[in-house]
């Protein structure tokens, strides 16, 4: 059953002697980590540097009456007290909407609250001082007076007349609605044999990234040049923003992430906090530190999830799926989140719903409303976890009720293998799926048949078992129809400069970022191989706006597909550069050389003709004895971006074990299953990894985590006790399998796999505890988190 | 509002004399007056074990001791750990099996897992899987899912016995 992480090499087209391509080579900058030599932004100190502590608001909604900072002022350590409406001076406010998302809208956001706080947590008052915690202490001093204003903390609610408009200019608390209305879906409902319907609530949930959110800011005032070392995903794209509102050129922002613990698209994004931190610098001339406590992580780093979702499904009696219909209702922050907006989750929702399925009747509404709560945005899987829970869930509550299993009724709507190109009846296009293969391939890989003998057994001694499932699509290697055509500049194109040095190495710059992932290592398996050295031979420098070419940074799953390809074009025209020099050199036609493990080759005998060092020497030192008029080329960028389809789709099925424990409630996780395709694989252990770790936190949502607000808009449980995130004892081995369908768009034919596990999982939790639970009549759970008591309730106990 | 207090303790080795605030943290201490960056601050109240480290031979939270409470002790951070050798197999293997990703969580796990393999070594025993999880419960990765971290712990485990693994 045991499928290991090494498991052998999946060969590609792409294998060529010393190749890397599909190979489990560790990563070669992890030793750095394993020692505590890493340097993660809240390590970086600065000479002048001071720290800025937040004072932040105890309402979700309140009118700042007045703030009385004398005393704090005046405090010992503090450099300067500066509230909203002095640092609008510094920069501008930025609002969160993307013209491709028809009707979008938002207000105005500045960096610290100017006149009104909209949501617990929001700063409201800086204080700067020579340590953070001085800068804690003079907070205690400064007095802010407010008026509380009502909250709005309702989504259902929202847009009723009797309920109060946060932002007054926009007319209603509506941020985003979407249609859509495919096929006949009426006549679909009315001609199926059985209609299941289910309301499915995702908790609010968050990232909780170990590294909290953190930036250094350093404006120098000689240089007129702002330096942000910042825990970001996209460097490019905050030196834009940054830029933008401090009205600088771009050209005056240098952007550098060093290390980041941890982020999962909660360090994509705008923050106040962040973009304060930078104003602050530029108003005082010297470096400043933000560095976020726990507390603050979980009342300003981006919620996600909070959805609603009205869900049904039409089959038939052989199990053919007729419709889907959903109702979608999210409660986001006051604010639709910059650039990325807080629209696009839903937006996802609406487009991957019925994703896997071959079902041309499908009608959707999503609405986005605002809510006196902290702000929701792109979390890791966007609106994946929600629509897969959504579409899986009303899958196996169908099966159930025709009596069908639930491996069976994927196998007779599932797209077919041989049926692509395809499109959903959202319109999303799908180049090459695998939903067959790998629904085969988890089948034999949990030895179905014998774990329902196994399950069947013990529910005769009273031990309730579940098995479920979850097939999944998920969106890999954005094109610019993510955010370009929506007017944001968040590229999506990315590129790899490869240099030979002196010594015959290869020094990668890349516009990919690394936040554990394995990126660094992914741009080195691609460029070894294509140029023809090993892997000790490369080093990749990512994360500097200065030194990299311009590119997106690492996030939904683009890094290995569009990274990985623009380096892997980029060491292939570096080979044929170094080719050249090499027939200069040794009198031969460069199409008859190769190089191999560092050697230039005679490319049919393998016979070894030149060292790179030899080479890099002569066209470094001795370039007079080269043929007159040639000119070495040791330095080659490429750039790569997908133009074929909008976005790389894979797929995928997940497969869970647990055991339910009727008296308490309690879950046990027994085993979890992934069999995964995310086309060419470049590194199996960090494919695998990926969806370890993506399943993980998608269990997290399933049965732990859960952002409790009350009424008034407080956050109840803003801290690692009270926030439950999964721990070691409670997870199960994880196994992983893979199908491999290349992308046609790149050479390397790799798509993502980032997301996959959290995009499945939570589903396949919830369809195997309604498996192990539907014997004792049970209630159908579908209100994430699945706590104990959500669990006794179902079966009637409490 | 602060009072400082004298104190000299070891750290990695070295005799240190500072004067620290009161109420400074064991951690804010190791990290910012001794420049000791290796321990790290995930939530300042004792859960999710980013800052563990050993003091007097025992591991402790770095956020819940105060530098104060350490005047005469023995402490040892990720960076003496790694320079005596005395985790390079337990490095290694997490490096080989890829059981880090972002590494924030990394210092404490190994300095959690190296408790767990000497409690093993004291009775001659090997932890099986369920035992490793238990142990580094304390221990929060977000990125891994632990899988891979049990793996590498299993394994350094099985090869300090002298077990085939």
């Amino acid at each position: 059953m045991k499928i290991t992480a090494d498991s052998p090499p999946v060969l590609s087209v792409l294998d060529r002697p010393n190749s890397y391509i599909g190979r489990a080579v560790p990563r070669p900058n992890l030793q750095r980590l394993t020692q505590g030599r890493g340097q993660y932004i809240s390590d970086v100190t600065l000479p002048r540097m001071a720290h800025v502590a937040y004072l932040r608001s105890p309402h979700a909604h309140a009118r700042i009456v007045s703030i009385s900072a004398e005393a704090a002022k005046k405090a010992l350590g503090v450099v300067a007290v500066v509230t909203g409406a002095e640092l609008a001076k510094v920069m501008t406010p930025w609002v969160g909407v993307l013209t491709h998302l028809k009707g979008i809208k938002s207000a105005p956001q500045s960096p610290i609250a100017v006149e009104r706080a909209c949501w617990q947590g929001e700063a409201v008052c800086a204080v700067v001082a020579r340590t953070r915690a001085q800068a804690e202490d003079a907070c205690e001093l400064i007095d802010i007076a407010y008026e509380e204003l009502p909250a709005v903390t309702n989504p259902e609610t929202a847009l009723d007349a009797s309920t109060p408009v946060i932002h007054a200019s926009l007319g209603d608390n509506l941020c985003f609605e979407r249609k859509l209305d495919v096929g006949e879906v009426d006549k679909a409902f009315a001609g199926s044999h059985a209609v299941v319907e289910a309301t499915f609530v995702t908790g609010r949930h968050t990232g909780v990234c170990t590294e909290p959110r953190a930036v250094v800011a350093d404006w120098n005032e000689g240089e007129q040049r702002m330096t942000v070392y910042h825990a970001t995903q996209a460097p490019h794209m905050m030196q834009n923003l940054f830029a933008k509102h401090l009205d600088l050129s771009e050209s005056q922002v240098r952007v550098l992430t060093k290390d980041v613990g941890g982020s999962f698209g909660i360090k994509v994004h705008t923050y106040a906090d962040e973009m304060a931190t930078v104003a602050l610098s530029k108003l005082l001339k010297r470096p400043v530190k933000f560095v976020a406590d726990r507390i603050e992580s979980f009342v300003t780093d981006i919620h996600a999830r909070d959805h609603r979702i009205k869900g049904k499904i039409g089959v038939t009696k052989d199990g053919v799926i007729t419709a889907f219909e959903i109702d979608d209702l999210t409660g986001i922050g006051p604010y639709s989140v910059y650039p990325r907006t807080s629209g696009i989750e839903a937006n996802q929702v609406v487009n991957l719903t019925g994703g896997p399925y071959n079902c041309p009747n499908y009608r959707a509404q999503a609405r986005v409303v605002f809510q006196n709560k902290n702000v929701m945005c792109q979390y890791r899987a966007v609106g994946h976890p929600i629509a897969v829970a959504v579409t899986e869930g009303l899958v196996e509550l169908a099966a159930a009720k025709i009596g069908m299993d639930p491996l069976e009724i994927r196998r007779r709507n599932l797209f077919p293998d041989d049926g692509y190109p395809a499109q959903t009846a959202s319109g999303l296009k799908l180049e090459q799926l695998s939903h067959h293969e790998a629904l085969a391939h988890l089948d034999t890989m949990i030895n179905y048949a014998a774990l329902r003998a196994e399950q069947a057994a013990l529910r005769k001694k009273g031990i309730y078992r579940g098995i479920g499932f979850a097939s999944f699509i998920e969106v890999t290697n954005p094109s610019a129809a993510f955010y370009g055509v929506g007017g944001a500049k968040i590229t999506s194109q990315d590129g790899a400069t490869v240099k030979l040095d002196a010594q015959g190495a290869i020094t990668i710059h890349s516009g990919v970022t690394e936040q554990g992932q394995g990126a660094e290592a992914v741009l080195a398996q691609c460029v070894a191989s294509s140029f023809g050295v090993s892997m000790e031979r490369v080093r990749v420098v990512t994360g500097d706006t200065d030194n990299t070419p311009y590119g997106g940074g690492t996030w939904a799953s683009r890094a290995a597909g569009i990274g990985g390809e623009a380096a892997w074009q980029a060491g292939k025209a570096l080979r044929g550069n170094v080719l050249a020099v090499a027939g200069a050199m040794l009198q031969a036609k460069p199409e008859d050389l190769d190089i191999r493990n560092g050697i230039v080759v005679d490319k049919i005998t393998g016979a070894e003709r030149l060292g790179l060092d030899e080479l890099a020497r002569v066209a470094y030192f001795r370039p007079d004895t080269l043929p007159p008029g040639f000119q070495a080329e040791l330095m080659v960028t490429r750039h790569y971006v997908p133009r074929a389809w909008p976005f790389a789709f894979t797929n995928g099925i997940q497969a869970s074990y647990l055991e339910v424990d009727t008296d308490t409630g309690f879950v046990k996780l027994l085993r979890h299953w992934c069999v995964e395709d995310c086309g060419t694989i470049i590194n199996p252990q960090l494919v695998n990894e990926q969806i370890r770790g993506g399943v993980v936190q998608g269990i997290g949502a399933a049965l732990f985590e859960q952002c409790l607000y009350d009424e008034r808009g407080q956050m109840l449980n803003g801290n690692m006790a009270d926030y439950l995130v999964p721990m070691a004892v409670e997870m199960p081995d994880i196994d992983c399998g893979h199908v491999v369908s290349p992308t046609a768009d790149s050479e390397l034919g790799a798509k993502g796999a980032g997301e996959a596990g959290t995009a499945g999982a939570p589903a396949c939790i919830m369809n195997a505890i309604n498996d192990a639970l539907r014997p004792l009549g049970a209630q159908p759970l579908t209100d994430m988190p699945f706590t104990p008591g959500k669990i006794l309730q179902a079966l009637g106990k409490v | 509002m602060s009072m400082d207090i004298d104190i000299t303790l070891t750290v990695n080795g070295e005799r240190v004399a500072e004067r620290v605030e009161a109420r400074k943290s064991l951690v804010d201490f190791v990290r910012d007056d001794l420049g000791l960056t290796g321990s790290h601050v995930g939530c300042e109240h004792g859960v999710c074990g980013a800052c563990t480290m050993r003091v007097d031979g025992v591991i402790v939270r770095g956020c819940l001791m105060l530098a104060a409470q350490c005047d005469g002790s023995h402490v040892e951070t990720i960076e003496g750990l790694s320079d005596s050798g005395e985790v390079a197999d337990l490095q290694a293997a997490f490096e080989q099996r890829n059981a880090l990703q972002c590494g924030y969580c990394t210092p404490g796990m190994l300095t959690a897992a190296q408790e767990l393999l000497d409690q093993a070594k004291a009775k001659q025993s090997v932890p099986s899987r369920d035992e490793i999880r238990e142990h580094i419960s304390g221990n929060y990765c977000r990125c891994t899912g632990y899988h891979a971290i049990v793996d590498a712990v299993e394994s350094v485990a099985k090869a300090r016995a002298g077990v085939k693994s």
